[in-house]
C-alpha cells in the first residue's frame, strides 16, 4: 500500500533520503516535497564555484526536473510551509492542506544576523542559496564595488574570495584574533590570511562591527573603535542556526535543533527530521557527512528496517582554488597532548598533528593537505601511532624518508582509508565499484557519490582508477571541451589527427558537434589544434580567436588596447626607444609601462590607431611581442659574459637566438622562457615555462615551471656542452608540446599529465624524434613566424579597425 | 514605419563578426552570423560596459570579450544565469547592403 510521504525542504539532506528511499523501496511512498526556495535540490556547497564563477548553476543542480518526474515527485517549490497540524495530519501552506502519513523535516538552517543598527538595509546579503549567490554576482558587477563580509569562517572566506575573484574591493572583519579560529589554529590561521592578503583581500581580525551605515541602502560599516569601511554591500557569513521553527510551533521537542533519536525520529514518531534543522545527541552539524549519514538511516527507517544513526567526526576543508587546508578534531594545546610539527617557510606548508595517550586526536594542515584523509582516517580510527611515531608526519607515502609518487601513496593506502569525506566513502567501496565496472570518474560517483559533493577528493578517485586499472584507464578526466560536444579535447586532438580532418566544419561535422558553429570555448581550440597539426592546408581563423589574438593587442577593461613591440632577450637601443617614445606622444598613449617581460607596453590606445601605430613601430624595425597570443611571449635574459663578473656563458646572447627562432610560434598556452648567465639566476629562469640556466660546462635547461596562479620550479630536462643543441632541445620540447598538449594548458600542466620522462625519451634520448620534431617546428614557424603588425599595415586591413559607417556626420548635416 | 538607412557592403563585416556603427547616441555593432542574418545591437555589454562588437559569434549569440557573458543577438539579452539586456535595433540585409533603422540617427540620448 502506498503512503503519503511529505517532505518540508528540498534542501542536500531530504535530497540524499529520496534517493535512498527510491532505491531501497521503489514504490512505497507517494511523495510531495515542499521547498521555500523556488527551485529543487542543488549541491549547496558548490555555490562558491558558481560564485566565484568557476561554476554555473546548471553544473550543481543535483535533482533536475526529469529526476523529480522519474520518482513521480510532486513538486511544490518556491511554496514554504507555514505549519503542521500533527492532529489532523496536514502541513499547512498559502495554498491550502496536504495530508500526510509520514512527514519528514528537511528545513536546514538559518544564516545568523548580528544584532546592529543598519542590519536591515538593502545591501545586506547573507550567503546561503542561490539567490544570495546571484546578489553578490551581481553588486559584483558594478564597476569599482566594494564589500564588506562580517565572518572569517567557512563561508565568509569563500564569500570573500568569490568576490576578490570577481573584481571587488573586499574586507573580510572577523571577531576573533585568526582566521576560521574554530578549525585552524593560530599558525595556519596567518598562513591562511597571508595568501588571501596576498589575493589583495583585506583582513581585519578583532574587529567588531558597531553598526552599518546608509541612506535607504548600505554605505559602510562602522567598528567599534570608529574606523568606517565603505561597502556597496555587506556580506553577513557569522555562523547559522538550525530552522527549527516549523517543529517547534507544532510542539516537537527541540533544543538548538529539533530532537532526533538515533532512526531521526523526532517526538512524534510519524516525523522524521534530517540535516542541519536537527540535535542529534546533544550535537549539530553545518557540513555535509553527518547529514548524509543521517539521510541514510532516515530512509531505512521510513523503509521500515532498523538503523541507527551514531553521530559524526567530521572535517574541514576551504573551497578556494589554490588555498589548501585541512582540518579536524581538536587542536587546542593541553597538559595530557604532544604535537608533530612540520614547517616547510619555503613552500608556505604547516602540518600538525595533536596526539593523546598514543592517538591522533587533531589534524591541522595548510599548503599541502594531500596526506588530510589518512590521518584524519587513523584519527577516526584510534589507532596507535607509537610505531611509526617517529615518520608519521610525513604521512604514508614516506617509507624510509623517500617520499613515493602520489600513484604509489593511494596505493598504500589501507582499505579502510577515508577517500571522499563529505559522503563518507573509503578507498575499499571504491575499488569495489570498479572492479564491478566504474571505470570512469563518472561511474565511480554514480555508484559511491565519492567525490560528487564538494569534489575536492576527485584527484584521488582518480589515482584510485588508475592504480586498479593500470593502463585501462586514461588518466586525464574526460571532460568534455563544451557544452557543444561530448568529446574532450584529448579525443577531438586524436580525431583531427587520425582522420585528417582540415578544417572546422569537418571537425565539427565528423565529431558530431551539437551546435552549429560551436561556441566561444570549443572554436578557439579547435583553431589551434588545426593550424597546429596542419600548418600548410589549415586557414586560421580569426573570427575563431579570442579578441586579443584576433586584433593583435590586448583589450583593455574600457575597450582600448595595450600595444608591447618585441625586445629581443630585453635588449634594445637607443633609436628603438625613440620610436617608442615617437609613437607613444603621437598617439597620445596614456601610460607607458616597463613590463614584467623586459619590455615596454603602450597601455590605452585606441581601435582605430592600431594599425597606424603599428605601422610607425614597424617602420622602426619592430615586430609585435605577441604580449597577447597563445605563443611564445618573452624570453628574458640576463647581461651574462657580456658585462657580468659572475657570468658563465652568454645568456643575453642565448636568450636572443632563441626568441629570433621562436616568435610568432602559436603554442596551447602562452610560453615564456629565460636564460640566467650563472645559478645566480637574475633573469628568474627556474620558474619559466622552458629556463636555461648557464654553467661553467654548459647550459641546463629547465621545463615545467610556473609562476602565474601555481608557482613551481622548473625540472631538469637535459644540461648540454653547447648553445646550438640547446636551442634544439628547446625547439623540440615546444613542439612536442604543441601537438600533444589541451588547449589552455601551460608547460607544466601538460608535463605533469604526460610525465617528464616520457618527454625527455622522446626531445632528449630519441635523436631522431628530436630532429623530426625540430623540422616540423621549423616548416611550421615559415608559415607562422609572420609579423602580424607588418601585415595589418596596409589600408585594405586597416580598414577592419575603423568604424563601417559614422553616422554622427551624416546627423550633423 | 521603419525608415532605412544603409550603412555599408555585407561584405564588409567579416562572417561570425561585428562592424561598429558610430551614432550620435553611441556606438551600435553589426553582427553577421554563419548564415549571414544580421542584428544590431548597442556596442556595451551589460556586465561592464565591454565592447560586444569585439567578441566571439556564435549561433545567433554572442560571448563579450571582457568576462564572456554571452548575449542573445535577437533581443540583447544576456544568457545562462547573468542578468542584463542591451538595446536592439532593427536591421537587414538587401541587395548585399546593410540596412538600419534610420531612427538611430535621430537619438539624441547622450553619446
Ligand atoms: C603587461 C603585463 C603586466 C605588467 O605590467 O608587467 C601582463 C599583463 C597581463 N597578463 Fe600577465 N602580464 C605580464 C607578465 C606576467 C608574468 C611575469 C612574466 O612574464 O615574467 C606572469 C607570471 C608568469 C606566467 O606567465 O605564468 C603573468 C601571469 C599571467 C597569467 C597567469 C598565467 C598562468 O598560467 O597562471 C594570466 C592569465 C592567463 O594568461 O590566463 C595573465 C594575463 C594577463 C593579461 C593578458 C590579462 C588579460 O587577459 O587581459 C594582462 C593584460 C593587461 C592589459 O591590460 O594589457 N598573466 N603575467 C606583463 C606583460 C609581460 C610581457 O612583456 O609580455
Ligand atoms: C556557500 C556554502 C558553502 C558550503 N560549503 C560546504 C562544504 O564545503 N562542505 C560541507 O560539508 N558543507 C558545506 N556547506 C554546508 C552544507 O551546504 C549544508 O550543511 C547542507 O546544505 C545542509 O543540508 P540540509 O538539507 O540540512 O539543508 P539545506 O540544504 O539548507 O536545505 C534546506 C531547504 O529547506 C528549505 N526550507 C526551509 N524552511 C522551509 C519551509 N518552511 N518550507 C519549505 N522549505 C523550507 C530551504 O529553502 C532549503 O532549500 C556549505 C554551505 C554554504 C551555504
Ligand atoms: S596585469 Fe596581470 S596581475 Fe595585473 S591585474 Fe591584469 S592580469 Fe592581474
Ligand atoms: S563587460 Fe561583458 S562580460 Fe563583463
Amino acid at each position: 500500500m502506498t503512503q503519503k510521504l511529505v517532505v518540508i525542504g528540498a534542501g542536500m539532506a531530504s535530497g540524499r533520503v529520496l534517493e535512498h528511499l527510491f532505491e531501497e523501496a521503489p514504490g512505497a511512498f507517494e511523495v510531495t516535497l515542499f521547498n521555500a526556495e523556488p527551485r529543487g535540490n542543488y549541491n549547496r556547497i558548490m555555490l562558491s564555484p558558481v560564485l566565484s564563477g568557476e561554476k554555473t548553476y546548471e553544473e550543481i543542480v543535483t535533482h533536475d526536473d526529469a529526476w523529480y518526474a522519474e520518482h513521480g515527485v510532486a513538486c511544490r517549490f518556491g511554496e514554504p510551509v507555514l505549519g503542521v497540524d500533527r492532529a489532523r495530519k496536514v502541513v499547512v501552506t498559502e495554498k491550502g492542506e496536504t495530508p500526510y502519513d509520514k512527514l519528514l523535516i528537511g528545513t536546514g538552517s538559518a544564516p545568523f544576523i548580528i544584532p546592529v543598527p543598519g542590519k536591515d538595509l538593502p545591501g545586506v546579503i547573507t550567503y546561503r542559496d542561490l539567490d544570495d549567490t546571484n546578489a553578490m554576482i551581481e553588486a559584483a558587477a558594478q564597476p569599482g564595488a566594494q564589500a564588506v563580509v562580517i565572518g572569517g569562517g567557512l563561508l565568509g572566506l569563500e564569500a570573500a574570495a568569490g568576490l576578490r575573484l570577481r573584481g571587488m574591493e573586499v574586507t573580510v572583519l572577523h571577531l576573533m584574533p585568526h582566521l576560521m579560529e574554530r578549525q585552524l589554529d593560530p599558525a595556519a590561521g596567518y598562513l591562511l590570511r597571508k595568501e588571501l592578503e596576498d589575493r589583495g583581500i583585506s583582513i581585519r581580525c578583532k574587529a567588531n562591527t558597531h553598526e552599518i551605515v546608509g541612506d535607504g541602502k548600505v554605505e559602510a560599516v562602522r567598528l567599534d573603535d570608529g574606523t568606517e569601511i565603505p561597502a556597496d554591500i555587506v556580506v553577513m557569513a557569522v555562523g547559522i542556526r538550525p530552522d527549527k521553527r516549523i517543529a517547534e510551533a507544532a510542539g516537537l521537542a527541540s533544543g538548538r535543533g529539533i530532537h532526533v533519536d538515533d532512526a531521526m525520529v523526532t517526538s512524534d514518531p510519524d516525523i522524521l527530521a534530517v540535516g542541519e534543522c536537527v540535535e542529534h545527541r546533544g550535537a549539530c552539524y553545518g557540513l555535509v557527512a553527518p547529514l548524509y549519514d543521517m539521510a541514510r538511516v532516515a530512509a531505512r527507517t521510513l523503509a521500515g528496517d532498523a538503523a541507527a544513526y551514531a553521530g559524526s567526526v567530521t572535517s574541514t576543508k576551504l573551497k578556494v582554488t589554490g588555498v589548501d587546508l585541512f582540518s579536524a578534531g581538536d587542536f587546542a594545546e593541553g597538559e595530557d597532548r604532544e604535537e608533530i610539527v612540520l614547517r616547510d617557510a619555503a613552500r608556505n606548508v604547516y602540518k600538525r598533528l595533536v596526539i593523546r595517550d598514543d592517538r591522533i586526536i587533531g589534524v591541522v594542515m595548510y599548503g599541502d593537505t594531500a596526506d588530510g584523509n589518512w590521518f584524519f582516517g587513523q584519527m577516526k580510527d584510534g589507532a596507535d601511532i607509537s610505531a611509526m611515531r617517529e615518520t608519521l608526519i610525513f604521512g604514508p607515502a614516506y617509507a624510509g624518508g623517500t617520499p613515493l609518487d602520489p600513484m604509489a601513496a593511494v596505493a598504500a593506502l589501507p582499505d579502510d582509508a577515508e577517500i571522499c569525506g563529505c559522503n563518507g566513502v573509503c578507498k575499499k567501496q571504491i575499488v569495489t565499484a570498479i572492479d564491478g565496472g566504474a571505470t570512469t570518474l563518472e561511474a565511480v560517483r554514480g555508484r559511491t557519490k565519492a567525490s560528487g559533493s564538494c569534489g575536492t577528493c576527485t584527484g584521488l578517485v582518480e589515482q584510485l582508477l588508475a592504480v586498479t586499472l593500470g593502463d585501462a584507464f586514461e588518466m586525464p578526466a574526460a571532460k568534455p571541451v563544451c557544452a557543444c560536444t561530448d568529446l574532450t579535447h584529448e579525443d577531438v586532438r586524436r580525431l583531427i589527427k587520425a582522420r585528417e580532418l582540415k578544417s572546422m566544419p569537418a571537425v565539427m561535422q565528423e565529431c558530431g558537434w551539437k551546435t552549429s558553429c560551436g561556441c566561444h570555448v570549443c572554436r578557439p581550440a579547435l583553431n589551434y589544434y588545426l593550424l597546429a597539426d596542419w600548418p600548410d592546408e589549415y586557414a586560421d581563423d580569426p573570427q575563431s580567436r579570442f579578441i586579443n589574438e584576433r586584433r593583435h593587442a590586448n583589450i583593455q577593461k574600457d575597450g582600448t588596447f595595450s600595444v608591447v613591440p618585441r625586445m629581443f632577450g630585453g635588449i634594445t637601443t637607443p633609436s628603438e626607444l625613440r620610436a617608442i617614445a615617437d609613437a607613444a606622444e603621437k598617439y597620445a598613449v596614456p601610460t607607458v609601462k616597463v613590463t614584467g617581460g623586459q619590455r615596454i607596453d603602450l597601455l590605452g590606445v585606441k581601435r582605430e590607431d592600431l594599425p597606424a601605430i603599428w605601422a610607425d613601430l614597424t617602420e622602426a624595425g619592430m615586430v609585435s611581442g605577441h604580449a597577447y597570443a597563445k605563443g611564445l611571449r618573452t624570453v628574458k635574459t640576463c647581461v651574462g659574459t657580456d658585462h657580468c663578473r659572475f657570468g658563465t656563458q652568454d645568456s643575453t646572447g642565448l636568450g636572443i637566438a632563441i626568441e629570433k627562432r621562436m616568435w610568432g610560434s602559436w603554442t596551447p598556452h602562452k610560453v615564456k622562457m629565460a636564460v640566467s648567465g650563472c645559478p645566480r639566476n637574475c633573469a628568474e629562469a627556474t620558474c619559466k615555462d622552458v629556463g636555461v640556466i648557464c654553467v661553467d660546462s654548459g647550459f641546463e635547461i629547465g621545463v615545467a615551471g610556473a609562476a602565474g596562479m601555481d608557482v613551481k620550479a622548473t625540472e631538469l630536462l637535459a644540461k648540454s656542452p653547447d648553445a646550438d643543441e640547446t636551442i634544439e632541445i628547446i625547439c623540440a620540447f615546444v613542439q612536442l608540446y604543441r601537438e600533444n598538449a589541451k588547449y589552455l594548458d601551460r608547460p607544466y600542466k601538460w608535463v605533469a599529465k604526460v610525465g617528464l620522462d616520457w618527454v625527455r625519451a622522446r626531445v632528449v634520448d630519441d635523436l631522431e624524434s628530436r630532429a623530426a620534431l625540430v623540422a616540423r617546428f621549423d616548416h611550421s614557424q615559415r608559415v607562422f613566424q609572420k609579423d602580424p603588425w607588418a601585415e595589418r599595415a596596409d589600408p585594405g586591413t586597416r580598414k577592419a579597425y575603423r568604424p563601417i559607417a559614422d553616422l554622427t556626420l551624416e546627423a550633423a548635416e | 514605419m521603419t525608415d532605412w538607412i544603409d550603412i555599408g557592403a555585407l561584405a564588409e563585416i567579416p562572417v561570425r563578426g561585428a562592424r561598429v556603427v558610430k551614432t550620435r547616441a553611441g556606438c551600435v555593432a553589426v553582427f553577421r552570423t554563419a548564415e549571414d542574418e544580421v542584428f544590431a545591437l548597442d556596442d556595451r555589454c551589460p556586465h561592464k560596459g565591454g565592447p560586444l562588437s569585439d567578441g566571439i559569434v556564435h549561433g545567433a549569440s554572442v560571448t563579450c570579450p571582457l568576462h564572456n557573458w554571452v548575449i542573445a543577438l535577437t533581443d540583447g539579452k544576456a544568457q545562462g544565469a547573468d542578468e542584463g539586456m542591451v538595446a536592439t535595433y532593427p536591421a537587414r540585409v538587401e541587395g548585399g547592403r546593410v540596412l538600419i533603422d534610420a531612427a538611430l540617427l535621430r537619438a539624441d540620448r547622450a553619446a
